[in-house]
């Protein structure tokens, strides 16, 4: 089983690797430490809790403070947690720190962060729907989403409109995961993972890293090619 | 370390320290690269520097030269690895930072001034 870090987007910029020009996003990986380790016995199931960025104690609350003293850290700002097989929990110990050396031999990771929000959106932003003639008669209904159906339901009759239909609402601020990205390089001495192409989330955000998983058929022989 | 600061210092290894003070209007030599298979070898294209645009990293070139009276444009990155070389041939004197208007000049009109004064009209990029 996987594990996860939590880093911060830096932003974008290309290197030119292997005299080709990448565009890169920056993570700021880490570092992140195990906040508690939930077992089998204790809670139900096994997983690993990591806390990432320190903050002031007064903008904790004090339930949380003492959560993470018991760790002996400070204050984090953000914790999430990753499930792992119970036999992997003796790798983990209280308070232990996990950087971006975790990602070292990884040809890929997922990059999972929140969207930009986009507001209450029409269709053609949120959709892609094609609009309306721009002229041939039409009038004031340019960027509107035209028929939505009527008395249609999923199935048998009646019952107005079918479930999900595409329409107007709020737009972005989603958890987005980005899958399969290219790992370019890892810097272990800055705490810096550069990944091929975009990533979810304005500059600052927290983002979440993990290996990849379900790759590609292709990224996938590349994997295993280097696993030998 | 701000973030932006992060940026700055992957991008300062990306840059290259060699690039000659090319202006727009120069006439220049592009020396870059072409990895066939194996092997590499160099070729020069010889042209007017039309354009530069960006800065830093994202920094790119225009460069236009006209053979059998048929306009060819090509453009790099500035620090892209695959160009060996700047050389500066010839400068040239340009009123604007873009010279597209070069694109619609035919025979001696092409020329540019150079830069040095006293010096008439030179032919830019001359076979």
């Amino acid at each position: 089983m996987g594990f996860s870090l939590l880093g911060k987007k830096v932003g974008m910029t290309r290197v030119f690797k292997d005299s080709v020009s990448v565009p890169v996003t920056v993570i700021q990986v880490g570092p992140c430490v195990v906040t508690q380790i939930k077992t089998p016995e204790k809670d139900g199931y096994a997983a690993i809790q990591i806390g990432f960025e320190d903050i002031k104690a007064r903008n904790s609350t004090m339930p949380m403070i003492g959560h993470d003293f018991k760790a002996g850290t400070d204050p984090k700002r953000t914790h999430r947690e990753f499930p792992v097989k119970a036999e992997e929990l003796a790798n983990y110990t209280l308070g232990q720190t996990l950087t971006v050396e975790q990602l070292k031999d990884q040809l890929y990771v997922d990059v999972i962060g929140t969207s930009k929000g986009k507001g209450f959106a029409g269709v053609m932003k949120r959709w892609h729907f094609k609009g309306m003639f721009a002229s041939h008669g039409t009038e004031r209904k340019h960027r509107a989403p035209g028929s939505i159906g009527g008395l249609c339901s999923n199935r048998g009759f009646g019952g107005g409109l079918a479930k999900g239909k595409k329409m107007p609402g709020h737009m972005g601020a989603d958890r987005v995961t980005a899958r399969s990205l290219d790992v370019v390089s890892v810097d272990a001495a800055q705490g810096l993972l550069l990944v091929k192409g975009p990533i979810p989330g304005p500059n600052r955000a927290t983002v979440e890293i993990r290996p990849a998983i379900r790759l590609y058929r292709s990224k996938a022989k590349k994997v295993a090619a280097k696993a030998g | 370390m701000g973030l932006q600061t992060i940026i700055e210092n992957i991008n300062k290894a990306n840059l290259k320290s060699d690039i000659p003070a090319m202006q727009v209007g120069d006439t220049i030599n592009v020396h870059s690269r072409i990895v066939e298979g194996d092997k590499e070898r160099i070729q020069v294209f010889q042209g007017v520097l039309i354009s530069r645009r960006g800065r830093g990293i994202n920094e790119m070139i225009r460069v236009r030269r006209v053979v059998d009276e048929v306009g060819i444009e090509r453009c790099w990155p500035i620090n892209s690895p695959m160009i060996a070389k700047f050389e500066i041939v010839r400068q040239g004197d340009a009123r604007r930072a873009k010279l597209y208007f070069l694109r619609d000049r035919v025979g001696k009109s092409r020329r540019l001034r150079d830069r040095r004064r006293g010096l008439g009209k030179t032919e830019a990029a001359t076979k």
